[in-house]
């Protein structure tokens, strides 16, 4: 046991003392913060260049008005098309819009035409579109004598609000009642859940596959096994990485409230109120202000207690599996690393497939698909933490946590057996045949 | 007292047969030699007493003991295929390896500070294994080998790509810590270096054990009655016809008499003759010459 926790310590401090790790773990947060604020400008980024656009409405849809846009920047002529294009050298402008008259106001399709030497780009032939769609509209309206107030009142917009069909007896009314936010909710904590497994599980299945293959390499493993038995030398290993992951998030998770309030005081940009100056044109605010009330209650109203823990068991289960098939690969592995390849993609696929279920659980978390997906032990520490925040039934959660140790144990010892002998064997990697006879004979 | 008894030990690899119920004794407090060509089953053979592997049958006992989890502690193994952690710094490098082997913290420390000094390597605590040479490499996992004072330690080729300064460095050590009590086993296929260290010899082919005991029994068991003669004077020629003449140079004959008394025979017959002679001595094969006679026997 001594040699055990020894072995984990070296793995754990000689990763964590690294300067690679000190940087990626203090600079991953501030990366993906620069990387979403990148995004957020690419997104938003509307094009710099604004067009003088000239209009032609023979029929005064537009009726001589029209706002400026922040890329255009329109003025109404009278003259024929011919007779503007004529004068472009006096008046400079980049385009003619031509908005030819209705047919008649039941028609539903109409072209106007866009006259430039430039092409427009897509944006802007939205842009451009919706305008004069709008405009049209009001045209229609006015001229078809409807009343606008009344249209107005045509758009419903509609809220699927779930009820349970029993309540308990204990209940306090409120908590429990679910809220048209639930499931938005419970998918954002989930997939978030699925996702962080994810990228532990694999992130650091590979890190213990690359430091088995080191030691193997390096030949620094005979050393170490005339001392103790390859079976601690690789739990040493998992654990000790384990840790490092484990680290890794805490530090995270300490790291990024601080990093996003920090922005706020620097930057002074609340998010939240970005969300609002930018939803306010559609949404009332104070339908924002219940809204963000509601999430608020939606948010205590998940059960924690429950979640955190599950997390946790399902974090251990699916990386000790991972892990330790992982580390059982990469003794196998010979001294050309190419080769590795073949070897992990068997391990590779379970944990993506695993992650594209997780997606589709995340929409129907109750579907067979789900519910089997998260009972089977190479799926469940991705797929069931992502349905937790949906909460399956308790059967499930306990069959899923029973599967999940059985198989834990169970790779351990295959792994454990794949090891001993891989790591003696230098050269050429092992076949799946020969690693299959690893497994069952005994050393 | 034998520090290792090895008994009728064997080892499959799938259809391979690596060992071949070996049996040898080796007696505490000596050298002996593991001889034999590459492939032959040292390493194997090595790999059960490490423990780093079982015998599929056989016993082993170390120290009067069946050999155990326990014992690695009191066994020092310097691999032929050397390694060490490289981004690791060779004071913690060597401190993880003692705790390994059962030392506490402050006398991993103090062990390694005496042997680090015994090999003139002070100052090298702070630096990484990367930064070394190969033969500073070599050195520090030989004292990784000895540090925590085992009662046998196990040498696979441990002179391989070292200068011969730092090689006799080792083997002044070897000796010494064969002289406080330490048993060793040296593995190895350089002749020279068995018959200058070793007093027991094993030699094993295709996995069988094909000759142990005690080198110079060996020798004399192996020798094929060649005599050497050095003298001064005219050679009777008249004496030449009476043996089996091998090599004659000016001052020196050597030749096959039937044994040692005939041998003696023949020398109180030259210096009757009026020859005198300098130097009189039987001739005993090489390590090297019986490892190939009974290698290439054994092969048919």
């Amino acid at each position: 046991m001594d040699k055990l926790w020894l072995i984990i310590k070296r793995e754990y401090l000689v990763r964590v003392k690294k300067k690679s790790f000190i940087l990626t773990t203090l600079l991953a947060p501030l990366a993906l913060a620069l990387l979403m604020i990148v995004v957020g400008l690419i997104f938003s980024y509307r094009g710099d260049d604004a067009k003088d656009i000239v209009i032609i409405d023979p029929s005064s849809i537009l009726e001589g008005k029209i706002k400026d846009d922040r890329n255009f920047y329109f003025r109404f002529s009278s003259e024929p098309l011919e007779s503007v294009i004529a004068q472009r050298e006096q008046n400079d402008f980049d385009g003619i819009l031509v908005v030819p008259p209705l047919k008649d106001l039941q028609s539903t399709k109409h072209t106007i035409y866009y006259h430039s030497d430039d092409n427009i780009d897509l944006e802007g032939s939205d842009a451009l579109q919706r305008m004069i769609r709008d405009k049209i509209r009001s045209y229609k309206i006015s001229e078809m004598n409807l009343d606008a107030e009344q249209l107005k009142h045509l758009n419903t917009q509609v809220t699927l609000d779930p009820e349970p069909l029993t309540r308990d007896a204990d209940d306090d009314g409120d908590n429990d009642n679910p809220s048209p936010f639930t499931s938005v909710i419970a998918a954002g904590i989930g997939g978030a859940m699925g996702f962080i497994m994810y990228m532990i599980v694999f992130i650091n299945g590979m890190m213990v596959m690359r430091s088995v293959m080191e030691e193997k390499m390096n030949r620094v493993v005979e050393v170490m096994i005339s001392s103790v038995r390859p079976f601690y030398l690789m739990m040493g290993k998992i654990i000790g990485v384990g840790g490092v992951g484990l680290t890794q998030i805490i530090i995270w998770a300490i790291l990024l409230p601080l990093i996003a309030a920090g922005a706020n005081l620097i930057f002074g940009f609340d998010t939240q109120q970005t969300m609002l100056d930018e939803a306010s044109v559609a949404v009332d605010p104070e339908d924002i202000e219940a809204m963000a009330a509601q999430i608020m209650t939606e948010l205590r109203a998940v059960n924690w207690w429950l979640l955190v823990p599950c997390f946790i068991i399902f974090f251990f289960g699916g990386y000790v599996i991972y892990a330790s098939l992982f580390a059982g690969i990469g003794s196998a592995i010979g001294d050309d690393l190419a080769e590795s390849q073949a070897l992990t993609l068997p391990l590779t696929i379970p944990v993506i497939l695993a992650l594209y279920i997780m997606f589709a659980a995340l929409r129907v978390p109750h579907s067979s698909l789900a519910v089997w997906a998260s009972l089977f032990p190479f799926f469940s520490p991705i797929v069931m933490p992502a349905r937790l925040a949906f909460n399956p039934p308790a059967w499930q959660i306990i069959v899923s946590m029973l599967l999940l140790l059985a198989a834990a144990i169970f790779c351990v010892w295959i792994s454990g057996r794949i090891y001993r002998t891989g790591i003696l064997m230098y050269g050429k990697k092992g076949t799946f045949k020969e690693i299959w006879k690893w497994m069952t004979t005994k050393q | 007292m034998s520090i290792l008894s090895v008994r009728n030990v064997v080892k499959k690899y799938q259809d391979f047969l690596a060992v071949d119920h070996v049996s040898f004794e080796m007696p505490k407090g000596s050298i002996l030699g593991l001889l034999g060509p590459n492939g032959a089953g040292k390493t194997s053979l090595i790999r059960i007493i490490t423990t780093i592997t079982q015998a599929d049958a056989g016993t082993i006992l170390f120290d009067g003991e069946a050999l155990n989890l326990n014992h690695p502690g009191q066994i020092g193994y310097l691999p032929e295929e050397r390694g060490l952690y490289k981004k690791m710094k060779v004071g913690e490098q060597l401190i993880y390896l003692a705790r390994l082997k059962g030392l506490k913290s402050h006398q991993a420390k103090e062990e390694i500070g005496k042997w680090l000094h015994e090999f003139e390597m002070e100052d090298w605590w702070d630096k990484k294994i990367e930064e070394l040479s190969k033969g500073m490499q070599q050195k520090v996992q030989f004292v990784s080998t000895i540090v925590h004072g085992p009662k046998l330690i196990i040498l696979d080729e441990p002179f391989s790509g070292l200068d011969p300064i730092n090689t006799n460095l080792m083997k002044k050590q070897i000796r010494l810590l064969n002289e406080s009590g330490t048993s060793v086993i040296f593995s190895t296929h350089r002749m020279e270096q068995v018959e200058e260290i070793c007093e027991y010899i094993v030699l094993i082919n295709g996995g069988k054990n094909i000759l142990d005991g005690i080198v110079t029994d060996i020798k004399n068991d192996y020798k094929d009655h060649i005599f050497h003669y050095q003298f001064s004077g005219e050679f009777p020629a008249h004496l030449l016809s009476q043996i089996d003449v091998r090599e004659r140079n000016n001052g020196s004959l050597i030749a096959h008499l039937p044994d040692t008394s005939v041998a003696n025979q023949f020398m109180k017959q030259l210096m009757d003759s009026g020859l005198t002679i300098t130097a009189f001595s039987e001739m005993l094969p090489t390590l090297n010459d019986i490892f190939i006679k009974k290698v290439t026997e054994e092969n048919g």
